[in-house]
């Protein structure tokens, strides 16, 4: 899988598509899209980046080993449940916050660091998987 | 929360009423175990941290747990819905004395398993998740306990699975992939009936809230598609709890991984099983527990009997308890069969003891491998007099499982013959007591070999042997911490049982009679 027009074009594929799976994860608190669909879309990409050019490359890339990322999701995903508890409300009610910045309103709510949560749990396990299966063929 | 204005009347939607701060106790001990895993996970390199951080997680799930059961003995049932969505929509967690009370026994059992783990469990077996694995498995079993909906209780089913694979696996050894594999094929299958029985339930019912299908099956009464989804529960919950003749993934697994994985297993995993058949037949669909008596009381006998023969003819220590736990799952379904408040009592005794004394057996039979070297009863000797002590906490624990006074044993079998004797079911009482005999036989023949003989087979009798010396975590605090905590219970339980009669009984008169559950599930409407 190593050609030359692969190989050049996985780098910028890659970022493509981890750029559009946060846009996925974000607009899916109203319309199709949220932090499963979002993570596989960037799991795909580590996957594509590493069929391309190895995978130290994408473990390098990456910084953290996917299983810490899969932690961090599921930390994240539980704490988003946990501020209703100092408002009175049962775990895993959804709190809002609308910040007016630059004349935009921008709504933060705890559903979407929820939904960054499971992003995260789903690029960790299913890269973790896809990395490993890649590794295992390339010896 | 700034809500927009929409004209609707959100009281008939949502929860309005504040939630208290205590009735957060019902969702803690899934929150904390699932924070501490995904800690332990971010901290898998470390290998030193982990089991503090573990360790910490779970002292504060037991504190969790104890709170929790403090509360509902003192308020009732309590409920919360997820997200604030009324019942029967919002996902419940409904915690009763039963739930409860396991719930607080299994996170004990998990704390002193989190403690030998340290000793027991190697670098590269925490390297491989055994403390994330351990919290998430809690997890599954505590979020089994505590919920209110059929389907929450199918993905802790679910999560409880998962990270006992992953559990059984440590270590990567030819015979432990073997009997993982067995054990992940029957229990997947298992797990999926549970799944097409639920989907088949809410087909017929509409709903997956356990307090609304109460109240939906006992208008119904018995119906075919009732009672066939009955059957189909019973089979698949039959295969998780180990009994007859859908138990041959037990033996097959539990004596390949680590001691302590052992220990958590045999006293966790078929409890859970045993638990939700409680839930089902009990609280949800007793006309269908009605109609399948005989069926679940020829299913306790055969399972305490194969269970204990199957006890007797073996050699290796683990694979005797394991069948030793299949024969206890058998003491436990004759509650089932019986049905009546003292019977589905003694179940709920007999499974807190279960827990807490198959878990104290097999870290024994782990200390018993580092003093003799080996886990076969050909092999092993003289322990005795490498140990007096250990020796007489080895016969107390054995005592406790044969059912022996003055142990845990003792009493949750006094209740199930008793009330198998009262409404007739003479031939249950009669493989109680019978099992209860070959049970002593089964544990006497390991003191018998293990610590009484000299040495190995084949050794003079009055000869000695000398020990291979002994493993230096023999000496280590953490061994002895979680046994003697375990044994402590196994004694209270048997010397101070009146408590545990009276927790038993208010928690299978809340199992009995739904009103309770139903009314702090849907408010005092009903």
């Amino acid at each position: 899988m190593r050609t030359v027009i692969f190989r050049t074009i996985a780098p910028y594929l890659a970022a493509l598509m981890v750029l559009f799976s946060i846009f996925v994860l974000l607009r899916g608190h109203n319309e199709p899209g949220g932090g499963f669909i979002g993570g596989l879309i960037a799991a795909s990409a580590f996957a594509i980046y590493g069929i391309a050019c190895g995978v130290a490359a994408v473990r390098r890339a990456i910084s953290f080993h996917p299983m810490t990322i899969s932690g961090f999701g599921l930390f994240l995903a539980t704490v988003s449940g946990l501020p209703s508890l100092f408002v009175s409300q049962p775990f895993m009610t959804s709190q809002w916050l609308y910040i007016h910045a630059f004349g935009v309103e921008v709504p933060l709510s705890t559903p979407m660091f929820f939904d960054i949560g499971v992003y995260f749990v789903v690029v960790g396990a299913i890269g973790s998987i896809a990395l490993g299966l890649e590794e295992r063929e390339s010896d | 929360m700034a809500t927009p204005a929409t004209g609707v009347d959100l009281a008939r939607a949502i929860v309005i009423d504040p939630t208290l701060p205590a009735d957060w106790l019902v969702v803690a001990p899934s929150i904390l175990t699932i924070l501490g895993g995904a800690i332990c996970l971010m901290a898998r390199k470390n290998t030193e941290a982990q089991p503090r951080v573990a360790i910490l997680f779970l002292t504060l799930l037991v504190l969790a747990c104890g709170g929790l059961f403090v509360h509902v003995l003192d308020k009732g049932v309590v409920n919360m819905v997820m997200g604030r969505w009324l019942p029967p929509f919002g996902i419940a967690f409904t915690a009763d004395i039963t739930g409860a009370a396991l719930a607080l026994t299994a996170s004990i059992v998990a704390l002193a398993a989190g403690i030998y783990g340290a000793v027991d469990i190697d670098t590269s077996g925490r390297r491989y998740g055994f403390y994330p694995f351990l919290l998430l498995l809690m997890t599954g079993v505590c979020g089994a306990f505590l919920t209110g909906d059929i389907f929450n209780l199918y993905v802790w089913f679910e999560v409880l699975l998962i990270s006992s694979f992953g559990m059984l696996v440590l270590g990567n050894e030819k015979e432990q992939l073997d009997g993982a594999v067995k054990y992940a094929v029957l229990n997947i299958i298992a797990t999926t009936l549970f799944l097409i029985s639920t989907g088949l339930l809410y087909g017929l019912f509409g709903t997956l809230n356990m307090a609304d299908i109460a109240i939906k099956t006992r208008e119904s009464g018995l119906t075919g598609p009732l009672a066939s989804i009955a059957v189909l529960y019973l089979l698949a919950f039959g295969m998780k709890a180990a009994a007859f003749p859908v138990n041959f993934w037990l033996p097959a697994s539990y004596h390949t991984p680590r001691i302590v994985v052992s220990a958590v297993f045999a006293g966790l995993l078929t409890k859970v099983g045993v638990y939700a058949l409680l839930r089902i037949f009990i609280l949800l669909m007793p006309q269908a527990r009605i109609a399948l008596t005989d069926v679940i009381a020829l299913v306790a006998i055969a399972t305490m009997i194969t269970g204990i023969f199957g006890a007797l003819a073996q050699t290796d220590i683990r694979r005797l308890f394991g069948y030793l736990v299949i024969s206890g799952i058998g003491s436990m379904l004759a509650g089932l069969a019986i049905g009546t408040t003292a019977a589905v009592a003694g179940t709920i005794f007999y499974a807190i003891h279960s827990v807490i004394v198959m878990t104290a057996l097999y870290m024994a039979a782990g200390i018993m491998h580092s003093m003799g070297g080996s886990y076969s009863l050909r092999k092993l000797g003289g322990l005795y007099g490498a140990s007096p002590a250990f020796a007489a906490v080895f016969l107390v624990l054995a005592f406790g499982v044969a059912g022996l006074p003055p142990f845990s044993g003792f009493w949750p079998k006094v209740i199930l013959v008793d009330a198998a004797l009262a409404t007739g079911h003479g031939w249950l009482a009669g493989t109680i007591l019978l099992t209860g005999l070959l049970t002593s036989i089964a544990v006497g023949r390991v003191w018998v070999f293990a610590f009484w003989r000299g040495g190995a087979e084949g050794t003079v009798d009055g000869g000695a042997v000398a020990l291979p010396a002994a493993d230096p975590v023999l000496t280590r605090a953490a061994v002895w911490l979680p046994l003697g905590v375990l044994l402590t219970l196994v004694v209270l339980l048997g010397v101070l049982p009146e408590p545990f009669f009276q927790i038993s009984g208010r928690g299978a008169s809340g199992l009995v009679d739904p009103l309770g559950y139903v009314r702090a599930v849907f408010g005092g409407s009903l």
